[in-house]
């Protein structure tokens, strides 16, 4: 799967140099969700760089993941008007329920955790974002009720599916 | 030129020069923890920041170029106290063990504490917890003790054309790490310890040996065997007190003698060897259309390179083992049967100028005499030095002893190994000598002399030209790799060393990279070939009869059941 994302993305630029390597990456993240081992290896092979060289680029940038997404992928907002009403709490709050730190994906996969800068709905403050829909004014006891919620959700369409 | 006033002083200076040159060429000493003469600045550290008049901040100097006019201070109070205060920055995360620190007393920041005076915790910042990476059999990184200069990183990039390490992630979680975060052993690294060699403080060490070597030497069981490889003698020197380049051969065998070491053997004894071996395969590849160019295979940095970065050009690496394992195979198979002593009671311990040795003698081709290695334990230049003091010996108060027979003579060939070029005068000798019969009226070769990154030179040997070429650190064996397979260099035989200069500038010598220093070691090479009595490695008397004795020939079957080997693709994700 990722070692066709990056042929089919590096196919369409033959002659990439290495002052593409941000732009691919982007790229092959928003196609396969996150960025995989074998992606940036077999990238750094086309490109005529070390592969240390591209993880190292990778992990510089927030943006980049290195897992892939859960079926709620959570967008914490830790920008300035976010922090100044209580995001730190928020986010530690999400870290402590799903077990998880910012940037991984919890084992049953229903879950993921990002933090991102400013998502621009600073009057919506503190904001998380759960698969692109946003969340607002929230609190650590708003958090647990919203992935209660989310967890039941998933558990009936599970029940569901076995019925 | 251009005129500038440093100091109040007025000061000439070509264009393009960087402020921090030519500052340090009006004598005037400024710090830096992350510059190195021969990489690209990166201004990491900020100690050599100065004051630049009209600038509103304090300008690093050694990535800035001077210009006309400039008006310069180096040493304002203002520039002083910036100084200190980034000394105390870079200390705030640092551990404070100084004592248990492998580079207590040779640590460029303690260094650098002290001249500042720092003698209080002015910063507490958060102190890093990542985990050492004790993965590889040569080398040890503690990130813990890192201050992110980034020598290494430029080292294994710029001079190795590696890359195993870079920086990871960013701002204050940035780490120097390997491709994600595995280790070096499963990485690209070549074990060179280059990055060890620039390291400002103990982030980077050697795997350290000596309480095994202690072990063995300890227990009455034990038959202990020493060999020291040829540049051993000239740089062991510096660890002791003496000058630069002092070659303390003799004391070295008396002092390891001391340590309770029960034979002493010198690795240059299997130099010569290597010599007879590698340039009869070189004669036979010529005369029988072999694969050329013949590259030599004694730097084990340089041969996990061509297996990982070079895997079509492996049939052109010479079949020979270096010396350390060629000794290592003699001593655990026909020494030890003439002795009737059970190779398993033997340990066998080799002085070397390298870490990639503690990664060669690990190598499972490496065990030619049963399963056991045929070389238990590899100490660099650096820690017999740290195992003479802690044993109370003094070198410099004995009086010089000669090496152990049967494997303790050896031709001036075999010394001049240690520096880069080394080989292929030796070979060059030899070869001669084999293919007319007679040997070179004179035997230097000055062209292949000299701490260059690239020597070339041909030769004529008996009406045929045979084209040779030498290079140290292996981007400029990159370089020439790329021009033979394009075609547009037509050589014969290669000689390679991984450590720039050779293994004078080798990555377990005495912590120091200063050209001059490396220049002075090869002379010393040098000066003991002007002097030495057998200057030919066919010649060396002991080589002559364990050939009689034993191997028979050059190449014969037994020579290439212990002399030789066979190296295959590595697929190290790199």
């Amino acid at each position: 799967m990722a070692l066709n994302t990056v042929s089919d993305v590096l196919d369409r630029v033959p002659h990439a140099k290495r002052d593409a390597l941000i732009p691919l990456l982007q790229e092959i993240q928003e196609r396969d969700g996150f960025l995989s081992q074998s992606a940036m290896k077999a990238l750094a092979a086309r490109l005529g760089l070390p592969a240390v060289k591209v993880y190292g680029v990778a992990t510089f940038y927030n943006q980049f993941r290195f897992h892939s997404v859960g079926r709620n992928h959570i967008q914490v907002c830790r920008g300035t008007a976010c922090h100044v009403k209580g995001s730190a709490a928020v986010l530690e709050a999400l870290q402590f329920e799903l077990g998880i730190e910012a940037g991984a994906t919890t084992r049953d996969g229903l879950f993921s955790l990002e933090v991102v800068s400013c998502i621009g709905a600073c009057g919506l403050a503190p904001v998380i974002s759960i698969n692109g829909e946003f969340h607002a004014a929230l609190t650590p006891e708003k958090v647990r009720a919203l992935l209660n919620d989310l967890r039941k959700a998933a558990k009936g369409a599970h029940d569901e599916q076995l019925a | 030129m251009i005129s500038l006033e440093i100091n109040g002083k007025a000061v000439s200076a070509q264009e393009n020069e960087t402020l921090l040159k030519v500052i340090r060429d009006q004598g005037i000493r400024i710090p830096t923890l992350c510059h190195m003469e021969e990489l690209t600045p990166s201004g990491a550290c900020r100690l050599c920041v100065v004051e630049v008049d009209g600038q509103r901040g304090l300008t690093p100097s050694c990535a800035y170029p001077v210009a006309d006019g400039m008006k310069v201070r180096t040493h304002s109070p203002r520039v002083l106290r910036a100084r200190r205060t980034i000394v105390e920055l870079l200390l705030s995360n640092h551990p404070d063990d100084c004592l248990y620190c492998v580079r207590n007393n040779q640590c460029d920041l303690q260094n650098l504490a002290s001249e500042f005076n720092v003698t209080d915790r002015r910063f507490t910042g958060k102190k890093k917890t990542g985990p050492m990476d004790v993965s590889s059999p040569s080398l040890i990184r503690d990130p813990a003790k890192c201050i992110l200069c980034g020598r290494c990183v430029r080292v294994c990039e710029e001079i190795q054309q590696v890359s195993a390490i870079d920086f990871i992630g960013r701002g204050g979680s940035t780490t120097v790490g390997t491709l994600f975060d595995g280790g070096l052993n499963t990485s690209t690294c070549i074990n060179c310890g280059q990055c060890v060699m620039v390291c400002p403080t103990a982030a980077l060490s050697e795997q350290d040996s000596i309480k095994d070597v202690e072990a063995a030497l300890d227990d009455p069981e034990r038959i202990v065997i020493v060999q020291h490889a040829p540049s051993v003698s000239v740089t062991l020197g510096e660890s002791l007190g003496l000058k630069t380049g002092a070659d303390c051969d003799g004391i070295m065998t008396a002092a390891l003698r001391r340590l309770g070491f029960d034979w002493v053997f010198d690795t240059g004894f299997t130099a010569d060897l290597t010599i007879m071996e590698e340039a009869s395969e070189l004669a036979q590849r010529i005369s029988d259309g072999g694969v050329l160019p013949m590259m030599t295979s004694c730097s084990p940095g340089w041969i996990k390179y061509v297996e990982q970065f070079y895997p079509d050009m492996l049939p052109n690496l010479s079949s020979c083992k270096s010396p350390q394992q060629m000794m290592g195979a003699l001593i655990k198979g026909w020494f030890a049967g003439r002795e009737s002593i059970d190779p398993a009671r033997l340990y066998s311990v080799s002085i070397m100028p390298c870490t990639a040795k503690k990664f060669e003698a690990q190598r499972p081709e490496m065990a030619q005499s049963g399963s056991q290695a045929d070389i238990d334990a590899v100490l660099t230049t650096r820690e017999l030095a740290r195992l003479l003091r802690r044993r109370g010996i003094e070198p410099r108060t004995l009086s010089p002893e000669a090496a152990d027979s049967p494997f303790g003579e050896r031709a001036t060939a075999g010394k001049i190994f240690g520096a880069s070029g080394g080989v292929m005068e030796a070979a060059l000798r030899t070869a001669h000598y084999l293919l007319t019969g007679t040997d070179l009226e004179d035997p230097r070769f000055l062209a292949l002399r000299g701490p260059q990154g690239l020597k070339e030179a041909a030769v004529n040997i008996g009406g045929l030209t045979v084209n040779v070429a030498v290079v140290s650190g292996l981007a400029n064996a990159a370089r020439l790799l790329t021009d033979v397979r394009a075609g547009k260099k037509s050589v014969h035989f290669i000689e390679v060393m991984t450590c720039p200069g050779g293994c004078v500038g080798g990555g377990g010598q005495p912590l120091d990279t200063d050209p001059a220093r490396i220049k002075a070691r090869m002379q010393a090479l040098y000066a003991i070939d002007r002097n030495g009595p057998v200057r030919q490695s066919h010649a060396n008397p002991s080589v002559q009869r364990l050939y009689r004795e034993y191997l028979g020939a050059p190449l014969s079957e037994r020579s290439h059941h212990q002399l030789h080997t066979k190296y295959q693709t590595r697929d190290v994700d790199g």
